[in-house]
C-alpha cells in the first residue's frame, strides 16, 4: 500500500522532472534545470552523525570539536558540488539496438559523452526496475552503456525512461536526472521449439532438411558471400588458386531451384496467429542456417525468395511487426 | 582495497585514544584490528556472528567493571572504540562500512575531550583525511589509494572555507546543554578546598598550566606575586578546611587606598572543576562571572569546567574594616590536645604579654632559628604536624610551614588563617604573559593585627627566601626532583619553550577560548552593531549561500576552449576586421582566401598559403607541427 503510493508519487516526479514530452530529440544535454540532488540513505545518517557531534561540542564545549564539525559540514557542502559536477553537462545519445527474439533481454545502447577535461565516474545508469549499469567516461569522450531490458513481446518495444544517477565520490549525495531518447528495439517472434517441417518437404520425417534435396547436383561456383554456409566454400578451388583470390561457393542445382515457400496458409487453420509466427520464425531460422534460399508468404503480404543475412532479417521483421 | 580503508580510519580514530584507554581495552581493540588485517591478508572469511557476540558482551561487561557505568564520557567512548573494533570483524556490507566511518568521524572528536592542543589539531586533520578516503573508497572500491587521498584532501582543502565562517559566526552557546556525566571532569587538577600535608606536594610536580596573566602595564615584583585562593581557617586533626564563618558578601569588605599602586590585568584561567579564581592580593574589583567572601576570595558562580578569561584590578595595600568577631573566633580555634609543644611554645608568648606585633615578631625569629629545610620530599608525619615539623624533622614543604605557623600564632592568641594559591609565576618575554603553572602551587598564612587588619607572613620565605625571590629550583636541596622545567641549565629549551607558550597561548586565547564573549567582542572589531544570534544566522546564511554560488559558479563555468588552430584563424580575422575584411561566419578558408585577395591582390599568394595551412591543419592530414608556420605567417601577416 505505502510502497504503491511512493512508486506512483516517484513516478509523477518523474513525468514532472523530464520537462519535456518522451521521447525527447536527441542529443539529450543534462542542463542543471534538470538535474536533481538530494542526499543519500547515507548522507542522512552523516548529518544526523554530525548533528549528535555538535550537541557534543557544544555540551562539552569542545572549541575544536566545533571546528571538526564544521570541516565536516564543508565535507558535505563540498560532496554536493563534486557529485552534481559529476553528473551535469553531460550529452547523451542513441546507437542502435539489435533485434533480439521475444524472451531474451533487450539491449538499449545509450552513448554517453563528456565534454569535460576531467573524467566523470561511476555513472549508473538503469531503466525502471532493471539491472543498474554502472560506467566512467573518460574526460573529453564517450562510452557506451547497454542497457538491459527484458522484451516479452514481438514488435517494437520502445526504451522507457532512463535514470541516470551518481553517488561519487563520498556517496553522501544522490544527484540525478531522466531521460528517455527515442529509441526502439525491434523483437522478433520467439521462435517456437517443437515444430512441424517445413511444408515444402511434405514427407513429415523430421525437422532437419534432409540431404535428399539435390545438394549434391553441382551447378557451378560464383563469389561467395559471407552468409553462405562454410561447408558450400569451394576450399579446393581456393586451395589452387592461393590466398589472394575471392572465395567461390559451389552452388547446386536444388538449392537455387527449389522453391521453398514458407507459407502462413500452410499452417493448421485453426492455430492461433502468435503460433504460427512463431513457428515461421523458427522456419526462417532453420532454412537459413541450411543455406536454403526462401520466400515467405503472410496474409497481404509476400517476401521474395531469397537467402543471406539481410532477407532473414527483413523475413522475421515482417513476422515481429505482422499485424501491427 | 575498502577492508583495508576502512581498517585505517579505525586505527587512524583509535590510535590518538590509546593513552586514555584501560591498558586491556587498548590491547583488545590492536588484536583485533591485527586479526582483521591477517584474515584480509590471507583471504579467510570473517568469524562467525556467535564470536563475535561473546566479545561484544565480554568487553562491555569489562567496561562495566572498569567504569561501573556504561554511560559516563569515559565509559561511553570505551564501548565506541569496542564497537570500532568487532565492527571490523563485521563489515560486510556497504552499510557496515559507512557505520565504520561515522563511528571514526565520532570517535575523532571524543579525544578533544582530554585535550585541544595543536598536536592534537593536527593530528586530527591527519585522521579525517584517512576517514574521508576510506569514505570516499565505499563508493568507488577500485580507486587507487593515492588517487583516494588526492580526493579527500582536495575536498577537505574546499571545505576550509565553510569552517571557518562557520567557526567564527556559528552563535556559540555556553553549555553545558544539560547535566554532564559525573566522570566529565575527572581529569582537571588544582587547587583542592582543604589543605593536608602532601596534597600540594602532589599538585607541584605537575608542570601544567594553572592560568595566564597579561599585566596592562606596570608588573609587580616577583616576590609579591600571591596569587590568592581558598582560605582554611578550620583544622581538623591533620587537615586544613575553609571556616564555617565564611559567607558571600555583596561588595569588598576592605577600601581601596588611592595612592598605593595598583595594578590591572587579565587571568586566563585552565579550567579546574572548582569554583575558585585567582587573584594577585588583593582584589580591588570583582569580575562579572564571580562574587567575592568575606576572607577575600574570589569565587566564581560555577565550577570552572572550561577555560576563562577576566580582567582585574588588584591593590596590594587596602584598608581594612573591623573585622567581623565570629570571623576572629574561629581564626583563634585550635583542638586542644594535639601540638602540645607548639601549644606550649605559643601560650608562654601571650602569658608574658606584649603587643601582637612583638609576639609576631618573635615566632618569625624562632622560626628562622630553627634552620628549618624546605624540601619536596618531606618525611611522613603524625597527627602532630606542626610539633614535629618545627621540633623534630625540621624539614617540611610550604603547607607543613604555613600550617605550623598558623598554629604557632593561635597559640599565642593572634588569630591566623591558612592562605592557598600560587605564588611567583615565570613571564614568557616572546609575548609578554605570565604563566603561573600547577608547580606555583603554595601555601602561605594571614595574621590579623589590630588597626592594620590582616597582615600576610610567608613562613616559607622567613625560611627559604630564595623560594620567593627567585623560584622553586632554587629553594630545594639538589638530588630532590623537580618537574623538568622548573629545573636550571636548559636555557636554550626554555628559549624554545617560551616561543611554543607563546603560539599555545593565542591558540588557547583565539581557537579553544573562542566563547560567546569572545565571538561577540571579535564580531564587533569585524564592524557588526550587534552581533546577536539572529544577525550571526542571517549574516552566516548569506556568506555561506555566496561561497556557494561562487564555487558551483567556477566548478561549472568551461572556458570556451579553442584549439590553437582556431585561436590562429580567428586572430587573422580579427586583425583584418579592423580593415572591415572580417570573416563572415558562413565563410569557409578558400572563400575568405578569395575575398581578401580580391581587395588585396598583392597579398594573394600569401593569404592563399596561410587559408591552405589553415585548412590542412584543420581539416586535412597537415602534421600538427606546421602550426608553427601558420602561426609565424598570421603573425607576419600585414594588410
Amino acid at each position: 500500500m505505502l510502497q504503491a503510493l511512493r512508486r506512483k508519487l516517484n513516478e509523477r516526479f518523474a513525468t514532472w522532472a523530464l520537462r519535456t514530452r518522451p521521447p525527447e530529440p536527441v542529443p539529450v544535454l543534462l542542463s542543471q534545470r534538470r538535474v536533481y540532488i538530494l542526499p543519500s540513505r547515507a548522507g542522512l545518517l552523516y548529518a544526523v552523525s554530525l548533528i549528535v557531534m555538535l550537541i557534543g561540542a557544544i555540551n562539552y564545549n569542545l572549541s575544536l570539536g566545533y571546528a571538526l564539525v564544521f570541516l565536516l559540514t564543508g565535507l558535505g557542502v563540498t560532496a554536493i558540488l563534486h557529485t552534481f559536477r559529476n553528473l551535469v553537462g553531460l550529452a547523451i545519445t542513441v546507437g542502435a539496438a539489435a533485434p533480439v527474439f521475444a524472451g531474451d533481454i533487450a539491449r538499449f545502447p545509450l552513448i554517453l559523452h563528456n565534454p569535460d577535461a576531467r573524467p566523470r565516474r561511476l555513472l549508473r545508469v538503469a531503466l525502471p526496475d532493471q539491472a543498474v549499469m554502472s560506467s566512467d567516461i573518460p574526460a573529453r569522450g564517450s562510452t557506451r552503456v547497454l542497457l538491459p531490458q527484458r522484451a516479452p513481446r514481438r514488435g517494437w518495444l520502445a526504451m522507457p525512461r532512463a535514470t541516470i544517477e551518481t553517488v561519487w565520490p563520498l556517496g553522501l549525495i544522490r544527484t540525478w536526472s531522466y531521460t528517455a531518447p527515442a529509441l526502439s528495439c525491434l523483437i522478433y517472434p520467439k521462435p517456437a521449439s517443437a515444430v512441424p517441417p517445413v511444408p515444402t518437404f511434405g514427407d513429415l520425417k523430421g525437422g532437419r532438411l534432409s540431404s535428399d534435396t539435390g545438394d549434391e547436383d553441382f551447378a557451378g561456383l560464383r563469389r561467395h558471400q559471407p552468409s553462405d554456409p562454410p561447408h558450400h566454400v569451394a576450399w579446393k578451388t581456393a586451395a589452387r588458386q592461393g590466398p589472394d583470390a575471392p572465395l567461390q561457393t559451389k552452388q547446386f542445382a536444388g538449392t537455387a531451384t527449389q522453391a521453398l515457400w514458407l507459407d502462413w496458409d500452410a499452417l493448421p487453420p485453426r492455430m492461433d496467429a502468435e503460433t504460427r509466427l512463431s513457428i515461421l520464425a523458427r522456419w526462417v531460422l532453420d532454412a537459413e542456417a541450411d543455406g536454403l534460399a526462401w520466400g515467405l508468404r503472410l496474409p497481404g503480404s509476400e517476401i521474395a525468395q531469397a537467402h543471406g543475412p539481410d532477407h532473414l532479417h527483413t523475413s522475421l521483421k515482417a513476422l515481429a511487426l505482422y499485424g501491427q | 582495497m575498502q577492508t583495508w580503508w576502512l581498517l585505517a580510519a579505525g586505527i587512524a580514530a583509535f590510535a590518538p585514544l590509546v593513552a586514555q584507554l584501560p591498558p586491556w581495552l587498548a590491547a583488545l581493540t590492536t588484536i583485533t584490528f591485527f586479526w582483521r588485517g591477517t584474515l584480509a591478508w590471507l583471504r579467510r572469511p570473517l568469524p562467525g556472528r556467535w564470536l563475535l557476540v561473546c566479545v561484544s558482551l565480554a568487553g562491555a561487561a569489562g567496561v562495566m567493571e572498569q567504569y561501573r557505568t556504561l554511560f559516563g564520557q569515559q565509559a561511553g567512548v570505551a564501548l565506541l572504540v569496542l564497537f570500532l573494533a568487532l565492527k571490523q570483524l563485521e563489515a560486510r556490507a556497504p552499510r557496515d562500512g559507512l557505520a565504520i566511518v561515522l563511528l571514526a568521524y565520532f570517535l575523532t572528536l571524543t579525544q578533544f575531550f582530554e585535550n585541544q592542543s595543536i598536536p592534537v589539531a593536527l593530528t586530527m586533520i591527519a585522521t579525517v583525511v584517512i576517514t574521508t578516503a576510506a569514505l570516499a573508497s565505499l563508493t568507488d572500491s577500485q580507486a587507487r589509494p593515492a588517487g583516494l587521498v588526492r580526493l579527500a584532501g582536495l575536498m577537505l582543502a574546499q571545505s576550509l572555507p565553510f569552517m571557518l565562517i562557520l567557526f567564527v559566526l556559528f552563535p556559540r552557546i555556553s553549555g553545558p546543554l544539560w547535566g554532564l556525566p559525573a566522570d566529565a571532569y575527572s581529569s582537571l587538577t588544582g587547587l583542592s578546598d582543604n589543605m593536608s600535608p602532601g596534597a600540594i606536594n602532589n599538585l607541584i610536580q605537575s608542570d601544567a598550566i594553572a592560568f595566564r596573566v597579561k599585566f596592562d602595564n606596570k608588573v609587580p615584583a616577583q616576590k609579591d606575586l600571591y596569587w590568592r585562593g581558598p582560605v582554611l581557617a578550620l583544622l581538623d586533626g591533620r587537615t586544613w578546611r575553609p571556616g564555617g564563618m565564611t559567607s558571600r558578601t555583596s561588595k569588598l569588605a576592605y577600601a581601596s587606598s588611592a595612592n598605593a599602586p595598583a595594578y590591572a590585568y587579565t587571568v586566563t584561567l585552565e579550567p579546574h572543576n572548582k569554583p575558585w579564581l585567582f587573584a594577585l592580593e588583593f582584589p580591588t574589583t570583582v569580575p562579572a562571572i564571580g562574587f567575592t567572601t568575606n576572607d577575600f576570595q574570589l569565587h566564581a558562580r560555577r565550577p570552572v569546567r572550561e577555560r576563562i578569561r577576566y580582567d582585574m584590578r588588584s591593590q596590594p595595600a587596602v584598608q581594612f574594616p573591623e573585622e567581623d568577631p565570629r570571623l576572629l573566633a574561629e581564626a583563634l580555634a585550635l583542638p586542644l590536645l594535639d601540638n602540645p609543644r607548639t601549644l606550649g611554645l605559643g601560650g608562654g608568648w601571650k602569658s608574658t604579654g606584649g603587643t601582637d606585633e612583638e609576639r609576631l615578631r618573635r615566632a618569625i625569629d624562632f622560626m628562622r632559628d630553627q634552620r628549618l629545610l624546605y624540601t619536596l620530599q618531606p618525611p611522613l608525619m603524625s597527627m602532630n604536624v606542626a610539633d614535629e615539623f618545627l621540633f623534630d624533622y625540621k624539614r617540611g614543604f610550604c603547607e607543613h610551614f604555613s600550617a605550623a605557623f598558623v598554629v604557632l600564632m593561635r597559640a599565642a592568641g593572634i588569630p591566623a588563617r591558612v592562605v592557598t594559591g600560587y605564588q611567583g609565576g615565570e613571564r614568557n618575554p616572546v609575548d609578554d604573559t605570565w604563566v603561573i603553572r600547577q608547580s606555583d602551587a603554595h601555601a602561605w598564612a594571614e595574621v590579623w593585627l589590630a588597626k592594620r587588619g590582616w597582615v600576610r607572613v610567608d613562613p616559607t620565605a622567613v625560611s627559604m627566601p630564595r623560594r620567593i625571590e627567585q623560584n622553586l629550583a632554587a629553594a630545594v636541596p639538589e638530588g630532590d626532583s623537580l618537574p623538568l622545567l622548573s629545573r636550571a641549565g636548559f636555557d636554550w629549551l626554555r628559549e624554545m619553550r617560551f616561543r611554543w607558550w607563546a603560539i599555545n597561548n593565542s591558540w588557547n586565547q583565539w581557537v579553544l577560548g573562542y566563547d560567546p564573549q569572545r565571538q561577540r567582542e571579535f564580531l564587533q572589531k569585524l564592524g557588526m552593531a550587534a552581533p546577536d544570534w539572529q544577525t550571526m544566522t542571517a549574516t552566516l546564511a548569506v556568506l555561506c549561500g555566496s561561497m556557494l554560488l561562487g564555487l558551483t559558479g567556477w566548478m561549472l563555468w568551461r572556458r570556451p576552449r579553442l584549439d590553437p588552430v582556431e585561436r590562429q584563424w580567428r586572430r587573422l580575422s580579427r586583425r583584418l576586421g579592423k580593415q572591415g575584411l572580417a570573416r563572415h561566419s558562413w565563410e569557409g578558408p578558400q572563400d575568405y582566401a578569395r575575398r581578401i585577395a580580391r581587395t588585396q591582390p598583392a597579398k594573394a599568394a600569401e593569404i592563399d598559403r596561410i587559408a591552405a595551412l589553415y585548412a590542412g591543419l584543420r581539416y586535412g592530414s597537415l602534421p600538427a607541427r606546421q602550426i608553427d608556420e601558420l602561426r609565424r605567417r598570421i603573425a607576419a601577416f600585414t594588410p
